[in-house]
């Protein structure tokens, strides 16, 4: 199924897109600024779409099946997002465009900070973050300038549960604080008295994921912020488990003050093949300050005569930019769109649907894959997908195998605190159909696991790829077409 | 809509979880506060809601509507239409990062050409697979020069001419880090060369444009070879569709090339998302952010790509990671494939010399009407500064009841900057649209 890169499909003299040739007179080229050399491919439009076509057959997607890839809310993209985003008035307006030319932009940008903030509970958001580990930076920063603007700077301490994505204690790292691991207690929620230790007044901060990364809901998170706040810390909520929470609770409720929404995941954005995202940021009223600059505010309301005039403003204590212009805009559309959709009650529905998926594939498998914590799960749930009596049967087999049965593996070895992990996230497009055949899958990979392992050492056999060779590629390192030494020249 | 299950399936269901009422799913949150009413309207179907985005979007004045000359860090240039069409295709737009290259290849492939190409035209050896845009792209060069001399290097050094919102990033990404960074408040008029006096053996990075946010080249050899000999790393920020005509910063012996890829093919729907452009030295590969896919084989002989040196990255390293970046731009990348694949060399090269033409016309007839000046001196590619005779604002706001988008306030950024204009010319803008700019200036200000 190998195909041919753009380079080895490439003729000399071909091209895909033509320009009208120039409408004014030429200008002298600046002789000493001039390239020599510019090796890139040469092909017709027909062959680039046709690779392009044939490359993405390779691709397992929502669109073709399901993908209960943990963490990561692989729900459903409904087609009417891709269509409103591409409005030409919303995909060909230029960001530095003065301000009474985009109303409607700077509106749908106000109407989706205040979506998010009544569904999370905060007072205000910033759409300005790229993606959720972008977001917690930003929220890491916010609270790093909250003690600092409060002349309270030797709060650098920042506690991230081990359960935690990887990207809470990379984003604290990046922020300059120093992060100490906090570890689960046996039910699988955060240790309340190793919290207490640490609460210090070096303390700026806990990182806490809730549901938490083994799907659970963190039974100790009101007490957890409670402590935290006592000792002048604030707590940063990683919004990567929305899903389970939509119209079921306010995460400012529970007490966490700043709090990022991937609009990727929860709010059905498509994941991409790997972005974009988007990770707007809510906080509490006392942090809105430092949101970065800049956020649109409405300066005046709109009434019979005249619409509501927005524009954009950098609030008064802002930590800055977090990058260019005003975040993922044509992303942010897309997500309005769904929140529009759906409404208050279709918002509940999604998450009521996609906790009750995850239990139900839970209660289907529970007695044959080893539950590490036995509750009731929220959106997703996680196994310990090994077994004595199936001695050199890992969690990467029983994900390769499932490939076999058409679906996409779980996320595997996430969350790190339990052995061979298996993560997985149903989310709530899916139908009763579907999650029963899944399980029944998992029911039958578990039997071949101790009865005939060589299948699940060879998988996947269905794929259009078998298992790829990691270590040669790291060892090799080949990370681009290797060109012959005349190309392009 | 989306969910599919009847009121008997989800009784059905709980039942097999042991449970009697949905409520009971959540029996472990605390009452209080437990299904909030939301102040939210209720659902709408999809008839009302293209109708009421549609509403939105018509209060919007579109730059096909207007005449635009705004740049400035995002550019309005041709989208084939074979770049929305791969972009549509949910085998693409539907998956995530690709985990399990058994049935990623596509996209995995997409992101090994995209290196491909980026390094190709860079001239650099490796590229990552993005960035989420030039703001942040040069910000993780710096936080990688950082990290390459472990922190015991502190300076660093930006000109001025880097565009204000990245040099903004770069302020907010570092505020954590002991760093000082000097360089911005020297005159936006002076060369780059002005920089060599600040560099010395303290300096981690010098982060320079080209051409920079005035839109005017420098030869960036000295100041390259100036920060080498303090064993200081070299940072420049690229226009990709200017290397379609221009040396790539590798002839001056860049170290980092950094670029915004938003020119490639992605729309510029009000700001993003865009693409941030990452390629560096072979020798930096392990100091690199982001993600890479690299060749390899499978179990039946298939050369196939993978994620590779994981070991980089959040997920493995945790704290200890060169960057926090997970979710990147994959989607967008893969446009800017499909256009570089499109355009190719010889695309590439008759837009760039278009855009070079046009702008160059464009600078020419401006500088005929009374008043306004565009300096003659530093040479330039599709962007320059127009010297005008009244505050650039008043301009601004007169060319807007033209429906013009004139060009950006430099002002904003540099406050001396009372009068400049900064103007973007690109194959978007025919020869008529020039001529009726300069016939509104003519108009306007010809006492």
């Amino acid at each position: 199924m190998t195909e041919k890169t753009i380079f080895e499909l490439s003729r000399p003299g071909r091209k895909g897109v033509r320009y009208p040739a120039p409408d004014v007179p030429l200008a002298e080229l600046p002789e000493e600024f001039l390239r020599e050399e510019l090796p890139l491919v040469e092909m017709a439009e027909n062959e680039v779409v046709r690779h392009f076509t044939n490359i993405s057959q390779l691709n397992h997607a929502v669109d073709i099946g399901f993908y209960p890839l943990g963490s990561c809310t692989m729900k459903y993209n409904p087609k009417i997002n891709e269509a409103t985003a591409r409005l030409p008035g919303f995909s060909q307006i230029h960001p530095l465009q003065p301000v009474e030319t985009v109303q409607g932009a700077l509106g749908l940008m106000y109407e989706t900070q205040q979506w998010l903030g009544e569904i999370s509970g905060y007072d205000a958001v910033s759409l300005q973050p790229a993606a959720g580990a972008h977001g917690e930076l930003t929220g890491v920063l916010i609270i790093r300038a909250y003690h600092n603007d409060r002349g309270d700077s030797k709060r650098t301490k920042i506690l991230v549960p081990d359960s935690a994505h990887g990207t809470n204690p990379a984003s604290s790292a990046m922020s300059g604080m120093t992060m100490v691991e906090i570890p689960s207690d046996k039910n699988g929620n955060i240790d309340i008295d190793l919290l207490k230790a640490e609460c210090d007044d070096t303390l700026a901060g806990l990182m806490i994921t809730n549901p938490n990364t083994l799907g659970l809901f963190d039974e100790n998170i009101v007490e957890a912020c409670q402590l935290v706040h006592d000792s002048g810390g604030l707590v940063y909520g990683d919004g990567a488990n929305m899903n389970a929470l939509l119209g079921i609770y306010k995460p400012a409720e529970f007490g966490i003050d700043v709090m990022h929404f991937n609009l990727h995941k929860t709010f059905s954005t498509p994941h991409g093949g790997g972005g974009p995202g988007s990770g707007p940021v809510g906080v509490t009223e006392e942090l809105a300050d430092f949101l970065p600059d800049p956020v649109v505010a409405m300066i005046s309301e709109g009434d019979q005569e005249s619409p509501a005039f927005y524009d954009l403003v950098t609030p008064e204590k802002t930590i800055g930019r977090v990058k260019s212009f005003h975040g993922h805009f044509g992303v942010v559309v897309r997500a309005f769109t769904y929140m529009l959709s759906l409404g208050k009650d279709g918002l509940l529905d999604a998450s009521i649907s996609a906790v009750l998926n995850a239990n139900y594939i839970q209660a289907l498998v529970k007695d044959v894959y080893h539950i590490p914590y036995e509750r009731l799960c929220m959106h997703e749930f996680v196994t310990e997908a090994r077994w004595e009596d199936a001695p050199g049967i890992r969690a990467l087999d029983i994900s390769k195998r499932i490939i076999d049965f058409g679906f996409h593996p779980p996320t595997n070895y996430f969350p790190l605190i339990v052995r061979e992990a298996l993560m997985i996230e149903p989310t709530e497009t899916e139908t009763r159909e579907t999650l029963d055949a899944f399980a029944d899958a998992l029911l039958q990979i578990a039997d071949e696991a101790k009865n005939n392992p060589e299948i699940l050492h060879n998988a996947p056999t269905k794929a259009p790829f078998g298992r790829l060779d990691e270590v040669k590629a790291a060892k090799e390192l080949i990370l681009k077409t290797q060109l012959p030494e005349d190309y392009g020249k | 809509m989306y969910t599919s299950h009847t009121k008997a399936d989800k009784e059905e269901m709980l039942k097999v979880i042991g449970l009697e009422k949905i409520e009971d799913l959540f029996q472990c949150l605390p009452d209080e506060g437990k299904f909030p009413t939301l102040d939210l309207p209720e659902g709408i179907t999809e008839m009302e809601a293209m109708d009421e985005l549609q509403y939105i979007s018509s209060f919007n004045e579109t730059t096909q509507e207007l005449v635009s000359f705004l740049g400035a860090g995002a550019y309005n240039h041709f989208v084939p239409a074979a770049v929305d069409a791969i972009l549509q295709r949910g085998e693409f737009y539907s998956a995530y990062t690709p985990y399990q290259p058994e049935i990623a290849q596509g996209t995995l492939q997409a992101i090994f050409e995209y290196q491909s190409l980026v390094a190709a035209l860079t001239g650099m050896d490796v590229a990552n697979a993005s960035h989420y845009d030039g703001a942040t792209s040069v910000a993780e060069a710096v936080n990688m020069a950082y990290h390459t001399f472990r922190g015991r290097k502190t300076r660093i050094v930006v000109s001025p001419t880097v565009n204000p919102q990245y040099r903004a990033t770069i302020h907010t990404y570092m505020d954590g880090m002991d760093l000082e960074i000097v360089g911005e408040d020297l005159d936006p008029n002076s060369n780059p060369d002005d920089l060599i006096e600040l560099i010395d053996e303290n300096t981690a990075i010098v982060v320079v444009q080209y051409p920079d946010f005035l839109g005017r080249l420098f030869d960036l050899s000295t100041l390259t070879a100036a920060a080498h000999e303090h064993k200081a790393l070299v940072s420049v920020h690229i226009n990709p569709i200017s290397l379609g005509l221009l040396k790539p910063p590798s002839e001056f012996g860049a170290d980092i090339v950094t670029g915004e890829g938003q020119p490639l093919g992605i729309s510029l729907s009000y700001g993003g998302p865009y693409l941030g452009l990452f390629a560096t030295k072979q020798k930096y590969v392990r100091k690199m952010a982001g993600r890479l896919a690299g060749e390899t084989v499978d179990t039946r002989g298939q050369r196939g790509y993978v994620l590779t040196l994981n070991t980089r990255e959040q997920h493995i390293r945790r704290e200890n990671a060169t960057s926090n970046i997970c979710t990147n731009q994959g989607l967008i990348a893969l446009a800017s494939t499909v256009y570089l694949s499109l355009l190719g060399k010889n695309g590439l090269q008759d837009l760039a010399k278009l855009n070079y033409h046009k702008a160059h016309y464009a600078a020419e007839q401006i500088s005929t009407v009374p008043g306004f000046s565009v300096n003659p001196v530093q040479p330039f590619f599709n962007e320059f500064v127009v010297q005008c005779p009244v505050p650039a604002e008043e301009v601004n706001q007169t060319l807007l009841e033209h429906d013009i988008l004139g060009g950006y306030e430099l002002s904003k950024d540099y406050p001396g900057m009372t009068h400049e204009l900064l103007v973007a010319v690109t194959e978007m803008n025919p020869k008529s649209e020039i001529d009726f700019l300069v016939a509104v200036l003519e108009e306007e200000y010809h006492d």
